[in-house]
């Protein structure tokens, strides 16, 4: 009686939370999705996993040993494999919200975000300021340069892109965030924390950067609301995990009629000329059943399609067990902190997200610390998160494997009707993946996602 | 029906487990509505239904969440089974093989949900066996085709032995006619035990690790965005 239907309109491959976003969109939109993993599990390479599989991914510990054993009740462990925050007031937000996803998560706040100035022992991490008050009571400052990112902070509060006597006299579409920052007389140093630890940029580029002052602004801006929104940091976090988003979208498609098989492989192709037209798979798990059926199109992460990508950078990732919370963060059971890269003569930032038990990740008096940048060598990489795994002090246990690359598709898929995703980046935060999303939505369908409202009108069964 | 003081109310996550077309969503449907489909569809667009259960002492809303067609190829996520504090698991009495799959997410439950669940077999379709006569002789439905044969494919005796064997609640119902369907839900709403209702809803009530200090940093979105449309800016 369980029966793959002949013929889908989508088929998706891989539930990472980029493709089961879209499977969800499209299901609430009519189209009929079957969506496939190759894993037992939900989320692919961004899944949360317990302590055993962490153990058993990284392969860390000797043969006959179980070092798993010594802390506490494994389903008590959600360890992200990727470390990410939601922007309170960001797109992934507004998609939960619109899809009534929320429905079926719970978030808590990110106690705080943090930056650091300066390195090694004469480092100082403090509260990244989010506002006009925040900023006058901020370390990370002297007197004098208070004033002046207070009426810096002012001034992107009243920013308006379209009226240039908010624009101080720049051409804003033209000139560079220096130019902005020179205006206002902003130190380096400032200048530094603005960029990396509210703006969220990796790198130094968009300094220098022509016509890039209306984004950065709009990123600070984003910032600030998202703070605003609940008030301790701009970032929020799902109860058990980043691993509980996929899940969440993957129900929604679910509810609106997707079907999903986990377990099994993708075994063919099937072409008509150059564009993909179906697929032959496997599903294994229970009773082994293969099957075969037509694809109006095909959506997948890079991993199943390696051929159509290629590999735009590498990820540097250390997850570690903690028993203490970050030093200098309050004793927070969660933070961010931004190590700007030109603190410690790099040209990336390093990022570490700590969540603890407070977010039901980890028993009680645990926390856990995930450090990654992006790779700059191609060798010694611990070197590289070395400034970033300073700040933990004494670790638990340390679970940091080769660089992790990250993939882009070659072409937009419409040639091959298959449309890749990106991989998951560095940032700290979902704003590109969202961005992947509507990209991908936009290539596929020729439309673009409208996120206001995207279950407004639509026939729910109560 | 006006009453005094308010009783405490406490969310009971409840989950809803069995075979395909074994009348799991009809269950609920009658609970929900006190209505019956004949043919249903399986079941699209419904997030999950909630109804209010009266005891003498509180009041229980359970928020039922149907599996939306991820079990039928072993897919369900660990979402599902998380915070349940009760799951109802259901099989056709006409039919043998889904009293096998009924005792296999019996398994599932008792390896992935949280250890307090409240768990209930329910055997489902009594309307088609000649028990149904005497049982419900007032009640509508048992009028149509063939009803006078007895299908039944599954005796009392076998699945209340497995249940007592496993400390299930144990009925035998019928959502057609809507026998025994309310005294389900009463059993289960009766045997939640109190100290797992202390927070409403989710995850504070099984993990106390997280605890109530912690409790002020929950958040929102859906109010959220109505307040943060308002302003426009923290600057």
């Amino acid at each position: 009686m369980d029966e793959i239907a002949p013929e889908y309109d989508v088929v998706v491959l891989g539930t990472g939370l980029t493709e089961c976003i879209l499977s969800g969109v499209l299901s609430v939109k009519g189209k009929k999705v079957l969506h496939i993993d190759r894993n037992a599990h939900y989320g692919g390479e961004a899944a949360s996993v317990n302590l055993e599989t962490l153990f058993k991914k990284y392969g860390n510990y000797s043969e006959g040993e179980e070092p798993w054993k010594k802390y506490g009740r494994l389903n008590d462990w959600n360890i992200d494999l990727v470390p990410k925050f939601l922007m309170s007031s960001g797109e992934l937000t507004n998609i939960l919200v619109s899809t009534d996803v929320t429905r079926y998560l719970e978030f808590k706040q990110v106690a705080g975000s943090y930056v650091q100035q300066g390195s090694g022992p004469k480092a100082t991490v403090a509260k990244v300021p989010s506002d006009a008050g925040e900023a006058l009571k901020s370390p990370l400052m002297g007197i004098f340069e208070k004033r002046r990112m207070k009426s810096f902070i002012e001034w992107v509060g009243t920013f308006d892109p379209k009226d240039s006597s908010t624009h101080k006299g720049l051409d804003i579409n033209n000139c560079t965030m220096k130019d902005v920052f020179d205006k206002f007389g902003l130190e380096n140093s400032t200048k530094d924390f603005i960029g990396h630890a509210m703006a969220l940029y990796q790198t130094d580029e968009f300094i220098t950067a022509k016509g890039k002052a209306p984004e950065a602004i709009e990123r600070i801006r984003l910032y600030g609301n998202s703070v605003a929104r609940y008030g301790k940091s701009p970032y929020i976090y799902p109860l058990y995990g980043l691993g509980e988003l996929p899940q969440g979208f993957a129900r929604l498609s679910a509810i609106y009629g997707g079907t999903y098989m986990l377990n099994t492989d993708v075994d063919e192709i099937k072409y008509d000329g150059d564009k993909a037209v179906g697929i032959k798979a496997t599903m294994t798990g229970m009773d082994e059943m293969k099957f075969e059926t037509k694809a109006g199109m095909i959506i997948a992460d890079p991993s199943y399609f390696p051929g159509q990508a290629k590999v735009v950078g590498h990820v540097l990732r250390a997850i570690c067990i903690l028993k203490h919370p970050l030093a200098g963060t309050n004793d927070s059971d969660s933070a961010q902190l931004i190590i700007p890269q030109s603190q410690v003569g790099r040209k990336n930032d390093i990022y570490i997200a700590c969540v603890s038990a407070a977010h039901n990740v980890c028993p009680k008096d645990y926390w856990i610390a995930i450090v990654s940048t992006i790779a700059e060598t191609t060798s010694n990489h611990h070197l590289e998160l070395q400034p970033g795994l300073e700040r933990l002090g004494k670790i638990e246990e340390q679970f940091m494997g080769a660089p992790i690359p990250i993939y882009e598709p070659t072409e937009s898929g419409s040639k091959s009707n298959i449309f890749l995703s990106k991989s998951y980046d560095a940032t700290s935060h979902f704003e590109t993946t969202t961005d992947d999303v509507k990209d991908i939505y936009r290539r596929a369908t020729g439309e673009e996602l409208k996120v206001e409202g995207l279950r407004e009108g639509i026939n729910v069964e109560q | 029906m006006s009453e005094s003081a308010p009783k405490p109310s406490s969310s009971v996550k409840l989950v809803l487990l069995g075979e395909a077309a074994v009348g799991k969503s009809s269950l609920v449907l009658r609970f929900v509505n006190n209505d019956f489909q004949e043919n249903k569809e399986p079941t699209i667009g419904a997030a999950f239904l909630t109804q209010k259960c009266n005891l003498p002492s509180r009041t229980i809303k359970f928020e039922i969440w149907d599996t939306a067609g991820q079990e039928r190829f072993a897919s369900l996520a660990p979402m599902y089974y998380r915070n349940a504090q009760a799951a109802l698991v259901v099989y056709d009495l006409t039919k043998p093989t889904s009293l096998v799959k009924a005792k296999h997410w019996v398994a599932e439950l008792q390896r992935q949900a949280s250890p307090g669940i409240v768990i209930a077999l329910v055997g489902n379709k009594l309307d088609l066996t000649s028990d149904s006569k005497t049982a419900d002789s007032d009640e509508e439905g048992a009028d149509g085709e063939d009803d006078s044969g007895d299908a039944r494919k599954v005796s009392t005796e076998e699945a209340k032995a497995y249940a007592e064997e496993e400390s299930l609640l144990f009925f035998e119902t019928s959502a057609k006619t809507g026998h025994n369907v309310s005294e389900v839900f009463t059993a289960i709403a009766n045997a939640i035990p109190e100290t797992s209702l202390k927070s409403a809803r989710g995850a504070g009530a099984s993990n106390t690790a997280a605890g109530r200090a912690s409790e002020e940093q929950r958040v929102n979105l859906g109010n959220a965005r109505e307040s943060g449309s308002k302003d426009n800016c923290a600057c």
